[in-house]
């Protein structure tokens, strides 16, 4: 039984649920009443979910309650940003296939990238060199990541698996001898990040959950349950000292997880369709969702609600990938209809629409010094922006 | 034809929908108010030389209709989904297989809603073949195929030889009801029917008609959702209770800080404040990356250490600035014990156990070398948890000591002369300068006399 503190509601909850329980024991088991059982069974669960149906839109209500007033009519006060300009500086070429993800390396100039055929490429985006390639064996690598050493990488997809690669300095050597099987899911791998070490990797999978893994042996540390779909696409928060990240899924929900427990300390239900990608706002107090409905929002941690809604009645096609610059006042996303779109967080307008990929945008991210940002597109193409 | 209905309907209708059914409803939308009558773009029949052309509208109509009805200011900006549009096979241009909208006087048609991709659509290869078939019956100059087409026809007559008579025989009775149509529904109907196969069997085997349909493999229809269990329930009736207990912040609070936040960090924004002195991608020059790296650092990375003990613990060299103060007042244990700890969560599980014991004997232990001050309390959780350590064994001293130091050290170390001279003294390295000195350091073991001084 759940303790509680004696507030009224509380206790006629408490009652309600040792009713509940009297009802289940007090039913003699000598006599197979297998039909009333059932039926009481079905009337238990209609009561309960009720009661958590009713709980939720009381939370609802308690969270409306504190809205006393929009981001943007506050962000009134703020200076607007002037003319925005921002152009493509570099082009990667190299990928045979769409680009499906890509990840920064903390040298605030390397890349690494992975694509549909099985691809992942190391490029030093400055110089648009390529620096490592590796084959996977399987195809849609959808989600890939660099170490916070510089020195591996990790990258998974329809193998159901992520997997680590040491970067070796010897360009001649084979890549794929030294690969470390590391997450084991019982779907697709959409995404993953590192935390802040090299011996840790934090996964979101198609089979609904997330997994935190001890890269050397293999061993899985933490799981995460909650989403009833899919999940697409996680980010850890920034913090030194915070233990949390958040996810997003097809359930459209976006949770907060803690990582020592496991346990989702937050969720947020706004979305009207699957969220594809969530990235923390720099300080850690808020996140911020990208969907198929085509709207980016803003989440706020202490506020516990959505508090702004990035959308235009002609952006129509979806969200794929969101991130922040690095004072969190500008929010890129990379949008399904092939374009960038640039939003104003505090004003809740659009800045730019940046025009140049010939195909959807299906990841970006700014850099770790926040000078560019980068997108993938299902051109084949990668471009640096700045 | 072979029309499939995956991830069409939902068991709920609306709500379940895939992706791709999403973005079709709004360009429905968006088209059924385009062919309103008052508020929609004007269709009209044009009288061309010999002939009329039935139902159309130009190019720039559409741009002008997005433009004033979608709240879209650039005109580039309709244009490009316009095109996103037409290549979808919302509407089509009457003289082109290639389906882009341009801002001129082209004409375009809208598609009949029977052939709309919301259909799902997936035909194949033999109604392609019956269509092409066809249209060869067909004794028009406008039907004529195009060169693409009719090597298209030549592949699917080798591909299909052996059933290509019942293949004539459906082109045959397709032809005949054309026939018994009138002249003008006829044009309207061919155009629209040669539209529907120029998105499913597009000019160009590269062009973008073929990926936008394309599926990726995460947004599979969502399977039928389980009932959840009692247990489930319950969980799920906890964790609502507990959230309803959460503190919450007003907005009005949260905005502020919200606010205060990008406004403290603007001038570290590379986006709206360009850096000093250039930004690598613009300038190709990486001397921004270089300053960063050395060990010297500048008047305002050491400016950012003030907004909070988060930005010294984050950056190398304020951790470094930071413990060197702490070591001249003797005080470093409580810094020494948070590096520790942070550094035993990042190794590998296997070595945590002999980590955590050696964080407890330097630390935490009776008589230990640099004894911290915890509460009894996470004294004796921490000592719990040290008999089966785990990577979160010391968390709450952790905790207990981060809060020490936020409030003591951290605010002693700002206040101090080490970092006001920091601050101050060491002024931005100007950028020729530092490359000027550089370039001299390297040159003085050759150039110059071992006695000279600069």
């Amino acid at each position: 039984m759940v303790v509680c503190c004696c507030l009224g509601r509380t206790a006629t909850w408490v009652s309600y649920q040792l009713k509940i329980h009297a009802q289940k024991y007090m039913r003699s088991p000598l006599i197979p009443e297998m039909a009333t059982q059932e039926v009481q069974l079905n009337e238990t669960l209609a009561h309960l979910k009720s009661e958590s149906e009713s709980l939720k839109s009381k939370l609802e209500e308690e969270r409306a309650k504190l809205h006393d007033v929009e981001l943007h009519q506050v962000a009134e006060k703020v200076e607007g940003l002037g003319q925005f300009v921002m152009k493509t500086r570099r082009t990667l070429k190299g990928h045979g296939n769409k680009v499906l993800c890509m990840d920064w390396c903390k040298d605030k100039r390397r890349i690494v990238s992975s694509s549909q055929d099985g691809k992942v490429i190391v490029w030093d985006a400055f110089t648009t060199n390529k620096e490592h390639a590796v084959t996977m064996p399987c195809t849609w690598v959808m989600a890939c990541a660099y170490a916070p050493s510089g020195c591996a990488v990790a990258c998974g997809g329809l193998d159901n698996k992520c997997s680590v690669y040491p970067l070796s300095l010897d360009k001649n050597e084979n890549l794929a001898a030294k690969k470390k099987s590391v997450a084991m899911h019982t779907n697709y791998l959409s995404a993953c990040s590192f935390t802040n070490s090299d011996m840790q990797i934090l996964t979101s999978s198609g089979d609904g959950t997330c997994a935190l893994w001890d890269v050397e042996s293999g061993q899985l540390l933490q799981s995460f349950h909650g989403h009833a779909a899919d999940v697409l696409c996680l980010d850890l928060a920034p913090s030194e000292t915070g233990n949390t990240f958040v996810s997003g899924g097809c359930d459209k929900k976006a949770n907060v997880w803690d990582m020592r427990s496991g346990q989702c300390i937050q969720s947020f239900e706004t979305h009207e369709s699957d969220i594809n990608s969530v990235r923390y706002y720099p300080s850690g107090d808020a996140f911020a969702s990208g969907s198929d409905d085509a709207t980016c929002r803003l989440y706020d941690l202490r506020a516990d609600r959505e508090v702004a809604i990035y959308s235009k009645e002609s952006i129509i096609f979806g969200v794929s990938s969101v991130d922040f610059s690095l004072s969190g006042r500008l929010l890129f996303g990379g949008y399904n209809d092939y374009t960038i779109n640039v939003w104003d967080v505090l004003k809740g307008t659009r800045v730019s629409i940046l025009f140049g990929h010939e195909n959807r945008v299906s990841t970006l991210r700014v850099s770790p010094d926040g000078t560019a940002f980068s997108t993938g597109s299902w051109d084949h193409t990668l471009r640096i922006w700045a | 034809m072979a029309q499939t209905n995956t991830g069409g309907q939902g068991t709920n209708g609306v709500a379940d929908e895939s992706p791709n059914m999403i973005v079709y409803r709004k360009m429905e939308e968006v088209i059924a108010r385009m062919q309103e009558e008052k508020n929609g773009i004007p269709i009209r029949t044009v009288k061309s030389f010999l002939t009329k052309i039935p139902s159309v509208f130009s190019g720039s109509d559409i741009v002008q209709w997005m433009t004033k009805n979608l709240d879209i200011e650039d005109p580039v900006e309709a244009l490009h989904l316009g095109t996103l549009m037409a290549a979808h096979g919302y509407f089509f241009p009457i003289s082109d297989h290639v389906l882009t909208l341009k801002d001129d006087g082209t004409f375009y048609r809208f598609q009949t809603p029977y052939f709309w991709p919301s259909n799902c659509w997936e035909p194949e290869n033999t109604d392609y073949a019956v269509y092409l078939c066809k249209r060869t019956m067909q004794n028009k100059a406008r039907l004529e195929l195009a060169d693409y087409e009719a090597e298209s026809l030549a592949r699917l007559q080798r591909a299909f030889a052996r059933k290509w008579e019942f293949i004539f025989m459906q082109a045959e009775a397709q032809a005949k009801v054309d026939k018994k149509r009138d002249k003008i529904e006829r044009k309207i109907l061919d155009s629209q029917e040669r539209a529907f196969w120029d998105v499913h069997r597009p000019v160009s085997v590269y062009g973008l008609q073929n990926d936008i349909r394309t599926h990726s493999p995460t947004h599979t229809p969502a399977p039928e959702a389980k009932q959840p269990t009692e247990e489930e329930l319950q969980e799920q009736i906890t964790f609502w209770q507990l959230q309803l207990d959460r503190h919450r912040l007003k907005m009005s609070k949260v905005a502020e800080s919200l606010i205060g936040y990008t406004e403290q960090y603007l001038e570290y924004d590379p986006c709206l404040t360009p850096p000093d002195p250039s930004n690598p991608w613009i300038s190709d020059d990486t001397t921004l990356w270089e300053l960063e790296a050395s060990k010297e650092p500048g008047q305002q990375r050491v400016k950012r250490w003030a907004f909070g003990i988060d930005e010294v613990l984050k950056d190398p060299v304020g951790r470094e600035q930071f413990l060197k103060f702490l070591e001249s007042e003797f005080s470093s244990e409580n810094l020494r014990f948070w590096l520790a700890v942070q550094e035993v969560k990042k190794r590998p599980i296997r070595e945590v156990p002999t980590r955590v014991q050696e964080i407890w004997q330097e630390f935490l232990a009776p008589g230990a070398p640099s004894a911290i001050n915890v509460d009894s309390k996470s004294y004796d959780k921490t000592t719990q948890n040290v008999k089966d350590p785990g990577r979160y064994a010391f968390e709450d001293a952790q905790e207990h000591i981060y809060k020490l130091m936020k409030s003591d050290s951290y605010s002693r170390f700002i206040r101090s002369s080490a970092y006001q001279e920091l601050l101050q003294a060491k002024k931005k390295v100007n950028s020729t300068f530092f490359k000027l000195f550089s370039m001299l350091q390297s040159k003085t073991y050759q150039d110059f006399e071992p006695t000279a001084h600069l």
